[in-house]
């Protein structure tokens, strides 16, 4: 029993650990890429080649004075930032970073939970994320937090259909929810993932995702030329940092999913399965710094028109077919 | 439930703790220079004369409420997948009356132009 | 142990449903509203309802509560545009109201504790004894399997349910054709 519950400490402070130190070092590949894609060298300053630049950012923000606004609402603005960091982070609960390890006898899954309704997990887990950025809007008392958190908030919620669609296409064919699960029957052979299978599903999910984490094309909440800096406008120091953080997280655990449902996850040949996993998702990460470098922001009503006109229909258009053939082949 | 649940507990705690430490961290190092300007809502440098809370379009609760719906349709979708293989033709029309009803409201509410921004 | 979670829960759900109602603020009182429907969620959880769970968290705390939201922001309403309590009949009315839900949740209970093996099965066959090989009524598949084929028609019936809500909001938020001064100068 005791040995057991620090095992599972253990796994969650590793996995947890493993998922702050992703965190700091996206900010960093985003620097370096971005930088590297606008020829510009980027951070190289703080260590060998910058490498210590994301420690140095977060001790900076720990000692940045804190401005709330006088007339904020103290216990929203507060709780908001908080509320973003942790409905990001918990959705690593459910994603399988490997097979499993063997130590002196004991079989020890790697991940931190695997709940046989896990993809529902990771839809309440976003769903809830909305509440963070919407009370950090409104509790500001400033113009632009406010518009900035509503937009963001529309905008979330319209991807969010597309997500779930994009989700479901795999769902017909793995007939369960469990992440884990999903992820060993694409074992065996590369033709297994399901990206081959649902292609149209993963373009959904990508593009969804890409919304739902309000990263450049769909940055808008953040469109410094007409509304400052969105929903944390009114943010500074290390509250600011979180909102930061919890951006980065929620790349990371959108791009883990990605990895899990559609490429396989842990799986891939000679090299060890935690290191495929680390590998796959670092590629999702590069390409959103990659898209964010190259694509010019859209307009709101094209990003709403977009979601709904394109994205929704071609969604449900994608899963009824799915079904259609899978009910034809059984 | 000792063993799904317990280590997903775990993790929050974990969050929560480092979300409480990376808010109230800052108390106790940064400086606090208090001057009133500081503390006013940006708003590009003009001294703020109004509340910021006004009223906002009425697009956005158009927004909310195609957002339940098909939130709704989604959940109903998730056990839908599960159990298509076994129902097979039955759960397939099914799903496609559910679905041809609510594609009916989509079109309405863009054919009244719910998602028109001007 | 689950005896406890069970009432920290109960607790937590309560007393955020009371500040719920006794709190001044809209945003707040929609805030505890989330509060309560995740605890009822946790709820779920210990009666091995998973699904139930995340459908909970899914569909109340994260799609109705957004629209709650929005519609306080939207309005903005705030505590002084309240007005003060000036509805006397409809306080009393809705004590009486309370105490009769109240006894009819008593009776349904009641009824429902009556036949002992209906209640069983809806709750977990886990700690009934001899209920043989477990078979996970919460499970998704179950769900799944039940909505699909006894509950086809009442699926079917939700959507236009959900068809009517679509409408509804249309006209609600449709503009009245006023003649406006913006308008004829642009």
């Amino acid at each position: 029993m005791l040995i057991e519950v620090v095992i599972i400490l253990l796994k969650v402070g590793v996995i947890f650990v493993a998922l702050l130190t992703t965190i700091a070092y996206t900010t960093y590949l985003e620097r370096k890429v971005v930088a590297h894609i606008q020829h510009r060298i980027g951070p190289n300053i703080v260590g060998p080649f910058g490498l210590l630049q994301p420690v140095a950012d977060a001790v900076k923000l720990l000692f940045k004075e804190e401005i709330k606004p006088a007339k904020a609402d103290q216990f929203f603005y507060t709780i908001a930032p908080m509320l973003s960091f942790i409905t990001a982070c918990m959705t690593i609960a459910v994603i399988p970073v490997g097979n499993w390890l063997e130590i002196g006898g004991k079989r020890i899954e790697l991940l931190i939970s695997d709940i046989n309704i896990g993809i529902l997990y990771i839809f309440a887990m976003s769903s809830l994320g909305v509440y963070g950025i919407v009370l950090a809007g409104w509790s500001s008392n400033s113009k632009y937090s406010l518009l900035g958190g509503i937009r963001s908030t529309a905008q979330m919620i319209s991807y969010e259909v597309s997500l779930g669609l994009g989700i479901i296409g795999v769902l017909l064919l793995s007939q369960t929810l469990s992440v884990a699960e999903i992820v060993r029957q694409q074992s065996g052979s590369i033709f297994n993932w399901y990206f081959f299978k649902q292609p149209i599903a993963f373009f959904v999910y990508f593009i969804s995702a890409i919304a739902e984490t309000n990263r450049s094309p769909f940055d808008l909440p953040e469109a410094e030329s007409e509304l400052v800096a969105g929903y944390h406008t009114e943010y500074s120091g290390m509250r600011f940092g979180i909102f930061y953080l919890s951006e980065y997280a929620n790349m990371i655990t959108v791009s883990a999913i990605a990895a899990s449902l559609f490429f396989g996850g842990w799986n891939g040949p000679i090299l060890p399965p935690v290191l495929w996993f680390v590998i796959k998702v670092v590629i999702f990460l590069f390409i959103y710094v990659w898209i964010r470098g190259t694509l010019p922001r859209f307009r709101y009503d094209q990003l709403m028109r977009f979601g709904w006109k394109v994205m929704f229909p071609l969604g449900l258009a994608n899963l009824i077919i799915t079904a259609l053939i899978l009910v034809m082949k059984s | 439930m000792f063993g799904t649940f317990f280590p997903i507990f775990i993790l929050f705690i974990f969050v929560v703790a480092v979300a409480l430490i990376m808010i109230y961290l800052p108390e106790l190092l940064a400086p606090k220079a208090k001057t009133r300007r500081k503390f006013l809502p940006y708003e590009s440098g003009i001294i703020p004369e109004t509340d910021a809370r006004g009223k906002l379009p009425v697009k956005f609760y158009m927004i909310a409420i195609l957002f339940i719906v098909f939130d709704l349709e989604i959940v109903f979708l998730y056990p839908w997948a599960l159990i298509l293989k076994e129902l097979r033709w039955f759960a397939f029309i099914e799903m496609l009356i559910f679905i041809g009803i609510l594609l009916l409201g989509y079109l309405y509410i863009i054919r009244k132009g719910a998602l028109k921004w001007e | 142990m689950s005896f406890a979670i069970f009432f920290i829960l109960a607790i937590i759900a309560v007393g955020a449903a009371v500040m719920v109602i006794t709190t001044k603020s809209p945003v707040s009182s929609a805030l505890y509203l989330i509060l309560v429907m995740c605890s009822l969620a946790g709820l779920f959880v210990l009666l091995g309802a998973l699904f139930l769970a995340a459908l909970q968290i899914i569909v109340y705390a994260g799609a109705i509560m957004v629209l709650f939201l929005f519609v306080i922001m939207l309005l903005n309403l705030r505590r002084d545009e309240y007005g003060h309590d000036s509805h006397i009949i409809q306080k009393y009315l809705g004590f009486v109201l309370v105490a009769v839900i109240l006894v009819q949740g008593i009776v349904i209970i009641g009824w429902a504790m009556k036949d002992y093996s209906a209640a069983s099965s809806l709750v977990s066959t886990e700690g009934t004894p001899g209920a043989g090989p477990a078979v996970d009524y919460n499970s998704a598949y179950w769900v799944a399997r039940t909505l699909f084929t006894k509950y086809a028609y009442p699926f079917e019936v939700t959507s236009i349910l959900l068809l009517a809500a679509m409408i509804g909001a249309v006209v609600i938020a449709r503009k009245k054709r006023l003649p406006d001064i913006e308008n004829e100068e642009g």
